[in-house]
């Protein structure tokens, strides 16, 4: 047993020695305390995490998946208890995230290459129904059409969960929509509620976002709101309504990484390889349909991937091979 | 004819002076509420203190900087946590997942768990020995649809969590509930404190153990072991204090230390009361099994949750069917292995010692295992799974019934739901803290008055008011069709005792499939919204009805239901005037049972979209605010505390008259 013990570490060590000693004087793994990577309820930060986490490990390192939820991550990654994020959504953190790269103890590290999509939307079949969608505006007409008994006259909307920080109430406000919003506590029951309404063909509008497996599946579209322009939401001057913010869609855009500070000096080629990540929409979807629709497990999908890809990720992970 | 007697008698006390002064006490206060300022209507800003961001800050610094003698509290608690960690990933590596070497890509299984064969055979031996040929069958039965539907290996999962922190909260408990029985000042503070924690919402522990212990398998292991900790406590003083004196002193006088004492006379004496406790504590553990996944404990419960995210309902009421198997295996076995203990079967001659058999039979099966694959892992293309067909009928239930339905939930919400809700939002504070005092008052006297004023109190200035009462509402509501349907199904039940057996499995089932399960069906039925989380809710705290009500009639007394036969009474007569007025103490506790149930509920409900206590919680959890998801608790506490004393009041009072009657 020791022979081979003390065998293995020399061979590892002659190794690490002769490919690594240009990168840098450390050899990777710098460190084997274990990089803590956040996964959470939704699945595509649950895939990308998981390459991540295979890639990390594949180069050596010690990792976990983490579950936090979106909005309450941030004290973990002030405090250095969740290390790295693959998902931060420009939709819905953007906020939140300036908020916390400000207290220096967390680093943006940088966009994924997926552009995220997340607003308004109803099956196609609405467009009869409400004919003159996808523009907002026709959403004041026919508001009576998405009514229950419980909200009529005004029109329900099915928003997200309260924890993902929207701000449909407002934007319903500024734009004098005239409609409730009904928050439900899951995704789960969010999504069985369009279940629910697509099999017969019953009006429904709520928030769907992208990637995701609902848009294979069923077919529909976005409701144009005004496009979100940096001043929206802090200028009441911007926009349709002239007093008020939040006068706009929900901002399409960057999803990026965000990482514990102090992890830089811990694991830096860690680090480095997340900055290196790169996926995009395509890519992204056709794998969550595996998963979300084929039913196979998201680790097995991962690892598919990565057996396909070598180069794509052996390049990103140069730093530590 | 003695019965109209007694309830004249009570009807007597019912008006004597104090429910008259609480009377008058409550139209003065109405009165000057009508009349008087606005702050008796509305609640003034005055009055609320911001005690959630207090007690957040402050939990906050303990956690994150406080030092006890120089040592920082956050290495201590990680400590703690890393090490609890390695327990349960050693359990896991031994039942589930075998040990591997490498990393990422290059990873392969070196050593592989204890098979599915080798686990479930020694289960169904054990079975065997302690409860003889039935209970093999059942064991048997459920470890084998864990098999064939492909749920073995995260079943084990679960296992080994359940495990651990079943074997921790016994510990604890045991250890509490045996100090508590010493002394009986420390009794009186364990007492409140577990009263306390029983009626806390499971989701206000999560907030804390998060902070504490950090994301991951341990801190699901404290949030579970502190939700299961309160009824092993509870059992234990109770099993310790059922001992007959005699024993205790027999003990005495053969010269027993008071270690030899404890250990040699009355814990093995309270043993089948102490299985109660411990029954109780695997029922809750299994509970928390499907929230514990949520923070990142694995297994079926993440299974259940995996697959209701996707609507995939058939498989997520497979996997909850798997927890009720567990469930199932986990308390039939503990079960006859207590009564075994406490009877003192031996083994018979001949027979080998059980663990010697278990041993025998782990080395053979591994082996076998080895040599044939499918016992090591069931393969896939084996396994059975009636998925399809569930969500085939969910489809069509909500194709061909949703327009009845809907009907039926627009009339529910509109017609009685909506106006309900909107009187408890309307009502003066002063006058709904005033009559609960008052009814306090008539039922338990001053101090019961002050109490329950306390608990409401506490409500008013936490400033959580407004979604209190929203809870109030729902609970009000669900709590009476689960007694509408659960007391009349258990009185009908309690004369039928062949269909005893069936009932029971249906009230596990109830009781431990997590509820998700059927919420999110009744989301698609009658969408997001109140009658969903009511009609969850109501599910749920059916079960304890049925079973209080059924233990109601059991104790009528054989004697009185011949006596009324000899009447000549029909069987309606008999029920009203016999079999209700002395099952009604054990009744009004049922009724009690059944409403702590619900408030325990109110947290998944929060899942589909309520406006309640319950979904400040839930927000608490989800944004990390520990104060605020403590405080919000506590108040669901207060609101569950003012029921419990009322009710047990009531039941008191039910039973004094008949009790001083048969003297």
């Amino acid at each position: 047993m020791k022979n081979t013990n003390w065998l293995a570490r020399a061979a590892i060590l002659a190794v690490a020695l002769t490919i690594s000693a240009p990168a840098s004087a450390q050899s990777v793994p710098e460190s084997d305390e274990t990089i803590k990577i956040m996964t959470a309820d939704w699945t595509s930060i649950g895939l990308q995490g998981e390459i991540m986490s295979l890639i990390l490990q594949t180069v050596g390192y010690n990792t976990e998946l983490v579950v936090a939820d979106d909005s309450g991550r941030y004290p973990g990654f002030e405090n250095g208890d969740l290390h790295i994020a693959m998902e931060t959504w420009q939709t819905t953190q953007l906020q939140n995230l300036e908020k916390s790269v400000a207290t220096g103890n967390v680093l943006d590290m940088g966009e994924t290459g997926l552009q995220g999509v997340e607003d308004w939307w109803y099956p196609m079949y609405m467009k009869d129904r409400c004919p003159g969608l996808p523009d907002w505006e026709a959403l004041k007409e026919c508001a009576e059409v998405f009514a229950t008994a419980d909200t009529a006259p005004k029109g329900r909307y099915v928003g997200g969960p309260v924890s993902w920080g929207d701000h449909d109430e407002r934007m319903i406000a500024a734009l004098d929509l005239p409609f409730d919003v009904v928050h439900p506590g899951t995704d789960a029951a969010m999504f069985a509620e369009l279940k629910s309404a697509y099999d017969r063909e019953a009006p429904i509008v709520l928030w769907v976002w992208q990637p995701h497996w609902v848009t294979s599946v069923y077919e529909g579209e976005y409701v144009q709101f005004p496009q979100f322009e940096t001043g929206c939401f802090d200028d009441p001057a911007w926009g349709p309504n002239a007093e008020a913010t939040y006068d706009c869609g929900k901002p399409y855009g960057w999803i990026k990484k965000m990482a514990w500070a102090g992890g830089e000096q811990v694991w830096p080629c860690a680090y480095e390889i997340v900055r290196n990540y790169e996926m995009t929409n395509e890519i992204i979807s056709a794998l969550l349909v595996e998963i979300d629709l084929n039913g196979r497990s998201t680790s097995e999908v991962a690892t598919e991937w990565l057996q396909n890809n070598r180069d794509t990720w052996e390049g990103w992970a140069s730093c530590g091979l | 004819m003695a019965h109209a007697d007694i309830s004249r008698q009570s009807g007597q006390q019912l008006w004597s002076s104090p429910s008259t002064r609480a009377l008058i006490f409550l139209a003065l206060l109405s009165s000057a509420v009508w009349l008087g300022p606005t702050w008796t209507r509305v609640i003034p800003d005055a009055l609320t203190f911001p005690i959630a961001t207090t007690v957040g800050d402050a939990l906050n610094w303990f956690a994150r900087e406080a030092t006890i003698n120089g040592l920082a509290v956050k290495d201590m608690t990680r400590a703690v946590a890393s090490f609890f960690d390695y327990i349960i990933e050693s359990v896991v590596i031994v039942l589930s997942k075998g040990i591997y070497t490498g990393r990422g890509l290059n990873v392969t299984q070196a050593v592989p768990p204890l098979s599915w064969f080798a686990i479930a055979g020694a289960m169904v031996i054990a079975a065997y020995r302690f409860g003889g040929r039935s209970l093999a069958v059942v064991c048997a039965v459920c470890l084998g649809f864990l098999v064939i539907f492909g749920l073995w290996e995260n079943a084990m999962v679960t296992l080994a969590s359940v495990l651990v922190s079943v074997l921790l909260a016994m510990a604890i408990g045991l250890i509490l509930g045996i100090w508590s029985y010493r002394s009986s000042n420390v009794e009186n503070v364990t007492r409140g404190i577990m009263n306390v924690m029983q009626t806390v919402p499971i989701f206000s522990y999560l907030v804390p153990t998060l902070l504490l212990f950090g994301y991951g398998p341990s801190a699901a292991l404290f949030a579970t072991v502190l939700y299961a900790l309160p009824p092993m406590v509870h059992n234990t003083v109770l099993a310790l204090k059922s001992v007959p004196a005699e024993v205790t002193e027999s003990g005495k006088m053969m010269g027993c230390h008071p270690r030899q004492l404890l250990w040699k006379v009355q814990l093995p004496a309270a043993l089948a009361k102490l299985a109660v406790g411990m029954n109780q504590t695997i029922m809750m553990t299994l509970n928390m099994v499907i929230i514990a996944s949520m923070i990142g404990a694995g297994g079926l419960g993440f299974d259940v949750l995996r697959a209701l995210r996707k609507l995939d309902i058939g498989s997520g009421l497979e996997a909850g069917m798997g927890i009720v198997a567990l469930a199932v295996v986990l308390d039939r076995l503990s079960q006859a292995a207590a009564h075994r203990a406490a009877h003192g079967q031996h083994r018979k001659p001949g027979q080998l010692p059980l663990w010697q058999l278990l041993a025998g039979w782990l080395v053979i099966a591994t082996v076998a295992a080895l040599v044939v694959g499918p016992l090591q892992s069931w393969p896939a293309a084996w396994q059975v799974s009636t998925a399809e067909f569930w969500n085939a009928a969910v489809t069509w239930i909500n194709k061909e019934l949703f327009d009845v339905l809907e009907a039926f939930r627009n009339f529910a919400l509109l017609s009685v739901m909506r106006p309900f809700s909107a009187f408890l939002a309307a009502a003066p504070w002063t006058l709904v803290i005033g009559s609960v005092a008052a009814l306090a008052c008539v039922l338990g006297g001053w101090r019961l008055a002050a109490l329950c004023t306390g608990f409401g109190m506490f409500i008013v200035i936490t400033g959580y008011w407004a979604p209190a009462m929203n809870s109030v509402y729902l609970i009000t509501i669900s709590v009476t069709l689960a007694v509408l349907m659960g007391y009349p199904i258990g009185f009908w039940l309690a004369t039928r005792p062949k269909a005893q057996g069936t009932a029971g499995f249906v009230l596990d089932t109830l009781q431990t499939l997590p509820t998700l399960v059927y919420l999110l069906p009744a989301v698609m039925l009658f969408r997001i919204g109140d009658v969903s989380a009511v009609i969850a809710v109501t599910l749920y705290a059916t079960a304890p009805a049925v079973r209080y009500a059924m233990v109601g009639m059991a104790q009528v007394p054989k004697a009185r239901l011949e006596a009324a036969e000899i009447a000549g009474a029909t069987r309606w007569q008999t029920l009203i005037w016999v079999r209700l007025p002395s099952a009604l103490p054990t009744l009004l506790i049922g009724i009690n049972q059944t409403i702590m149930m619900a408030f325990s509920m109110l947290i998944i409900a929060a899942l589909v979209g309520t406006k309640d206590l319950g979904q400040e919680v839930l927000i608490a959890l989800n944004r990390s605010l520990v104060g605020e998801g403590i405080v919000a608790g506590l108040c669901v506490a207060c609101l569950a505390l003012i029921c419990d004393a009322l009710l047990k009041a009531a039941a008191a009072r039910a039973t004094s008259p008949a009790r001083s009657r048969a003297q």
